[in-house]
């Protein structure tokens, strides 16, 4: 693949007798934003460890910017960045000395205009303990950039962040996008992971079970499209009246609501029945499952078997 | 370099900012020279004689030994060292860095108690000033080194406050801090031996305050460097940078590997 940042192949990560990571593969374009979605005890965490180099693998190969993060470790710090869950900060370090102090290691200048972007211009000198959570999280991210790495490893960033920060968050990942760098997300937010994520892996149990776009993994699987219309003289709400695909059907607050297989045949077969009966169309919407329920599905059928 | 001075300045500024610090540097160390100033000199006036020492040795045990392993076991067990890890931070200046800054509070600590002690208390001041000075650097480092290993193999806080009270405690009793070593039966002499504050108070004896030592003071000194020598190299060998992967370099039991000087020292009789 050309210009792949990371590459995993037929990774596996043991702890004694437990299997984390069971043969895995997968790359990551430059300049991509790729989701690793599971529940927990799926792999993620396991997998991201080896990328970062916190633990050696026990099989496979991996590589990030061609660089093997368990013989290169030292080369390895200044290409990533690292947001881990828990802040990994001393209490009493304020967010200017961790600045200058993180930099200083990456010999890179430091970049206090990161700490006001992220809103923490009022708590530069203020320790870290006396920081919220969010404040926190927010100077853990400012950390993670501050030396501009090639790839940065993002381990639930938004948990406990509030909507406009989210925002911030999120807008700060596509200018980082947009400037070359490859992000791996490691998210429970399933909406956050759809909206932000170019592709998508879904790990269950240490094993891949789907990869792909968010659209190409929600395309895949059983889940209805919902089909809402309305129209002037509910014609639709006529007894006896079918269209194809449609497996179940309801009507709420004047709305007819389908639930296809196939929503071609079905939103053909609704618009020429309202044209037929002379009806006129008032608001039509098509909503196709969401990640989240393909992830659903995805662990709900694993959980099964 | 830069990245050295940030380090240092962080870790400095961290041993007076952060509350339990300042206490182990400070406030313990100097409420207890008072006090013992203050009451000890008046019950028992030969006390006068070792205040300085004794204070220092105190001073010393107590910012080292109950200051320095509890932040070690908590970075670790909090997370603080994978992000140092990631971000290129090496191991030895995790170790080392909270030991030499400790060190530095501990002068400070030092010069206020020889300068005001003879003020307060009318205490004798050391005869020989470099070796006093020499003394007061080969217990710091052996007393830090020793710290800074029980931080390394304490699986937790619990084990930390276990493992600096079994060498703080018997070091206060038998150190000759509070009773001279020639009072000590001989059991309990060898195996005051075995701690750090009886070797320097041999040495401030025999070597700085003009008084006999009861045993080599020279060994003494030898004893103690080589002590901080092994232990801050153990540290580095089993140094784990994650509580979650327990792989170590060796086994902890290694550390005990520090009483290796004393030991040696007891059996040449020195």
């Amino acid at each position: 693949m050309p210009n792949t940042m990371i590459e995993v192949q037929n990774f596996r990560k043991a702890y004694g007798d437990y299997l984390a990571v069971d043969n895995i593969s997968f790359a990551v374009k430059q300049g991509e934003i790729f989701g690793l979605l599971g529940p927990n005890g799926a792999g993620k965490t396991s997998t991201l460890e080896c990328l970062e180099g916190l633990r050696a693998p026990s099989g496979g190969t991996l590589r990030v910017a061609g660089i093997d993060p368990v013989a290169d470790a030292r080369k390895l710090r200044n290409v990533i960045g690292v947001q881990l869950q828990s802040a990994g900060l001393p209490e009493s370090i304020t967010p200017d000395e961790a600045m200058k102090f993180f930099c200083a290691y990456h010999e890179a200048p430091p970049r206090f205009d990161l700490l006001e972007r992220m809103g923490l211009a009022e708590k530069r000198k203020a320790q870290f303990f006396e920081l919220s959570t969010g404040q926190q999280r927010r100077l853990a991210l400012a950390l993670a950039v501050a030396h501009r790495p090639q790839a940065l490893f993002l381990d639930e960033p938004t948990a406990g962040l509030d909507v406009a920060t989210r925002v911030e968050l999120h807008d700060m990942m596509r200018e980082l996008q947009s400037a070359g760098t490859t992000i791996i997300l490691a998210t429970h937010d399933m909406a956050e992971a759809e909206e932000m994520s170019d592709r998508v892996a879904i790990l269950l149990k240490g094993k891949i079970v789907s990869i792909g776009t968010p659209l190409e993994i929600t395309a895949t699987g059983k889940g209805l499209t919902k089909i809402s219309v309305r129209t002037q003289d509910a014609t639709l709400s006529a007894t006896g009246v079918a269209f194809p695909a449609v497996r179940q059907h309801a009507v709420k607050d004047e709305y007819n609501i389908y639930f296809s297989s196939d929503i071609g045949p079905t939103v053909s077969a609704i618009i020429a029945h309202i044209e037929s009966r002379k009806d006129a169309l008032i608001d039509l919407r098509v909503e196709r499952p969401s990640l989240e329920d393909r992830f659903l599905e995805l662990t709900n059928s694993r959980a099964a078997q | 370099m830069n990245a050295f001075l940030h380090h240092f300045t962080f870790e400095f500024r961290t041993g007076i900012r952060n509350k339990q610090l300042l206490l182990m540097n400070y406030l313990f160390p100097l409420g207890f020279y008072l006090m013992m100033g203050f009451v000890m000199a008046e019950i028992n006036p030969l006390f006068r004689e070792d205040i300085i020492p004794a204070m220092v040795v105190f001073g010393i045990l107590a910012a080292t030994l109950l200051g320095i392993p509890d932040p070690l076991v908590n970075a670790r067990e909090n997370g603080i060292f994978r992000s140092y890890k990631i971000n290129g931070i090496p191991s030895i200046s995790i170790l080392v860095i909270p030991a030499i800054t400790t060190i530095l509070h501990l002068v400070i600590v030092a010069l206020i108690i020889t300068v005001t002690a003879p003020l307060l208390f009318d205490a004798p001041t050391p005869l020989n000033w470099l070796n006093f000075i020499l003394i007061f650097f080969a217990l710091a480092f052996a007393c830090a080194g020793l710290s800074v290993l029980i931080g390394v193999i304490s699986p937790s806080s619990r084990m930390t406050v276990l493992w600096s009270q079994l060498i703080f405690v018997p070091s206060m009793l038998l150190g000759g801090l509070m009773l001279p070593y020639s009072m000590l039966p001989d059991i309990a002499g060898k195996f005051a031996q075995l701690l750090p504050a009886t070797q320097a108070m041999n040495a401030f004896n025999g070597l700085a305050m003009g008084k006999e030592a009861a045993f080599s003071p020279w060994g003494s000194v030898l004893a103690l460097t080589l002590s901080g020598l092994l232990a801050f190299g153990l540290s580095v060998y089993l140094f784990a940078w994650d509580s979650r992967n327990s792989a170590r370099r060796g086994h902890p039991l290694l550390a005990l590997l520090i009483l290796l000087p004393y030991v040696i020292g007891i059996f040449l009789g020195m």
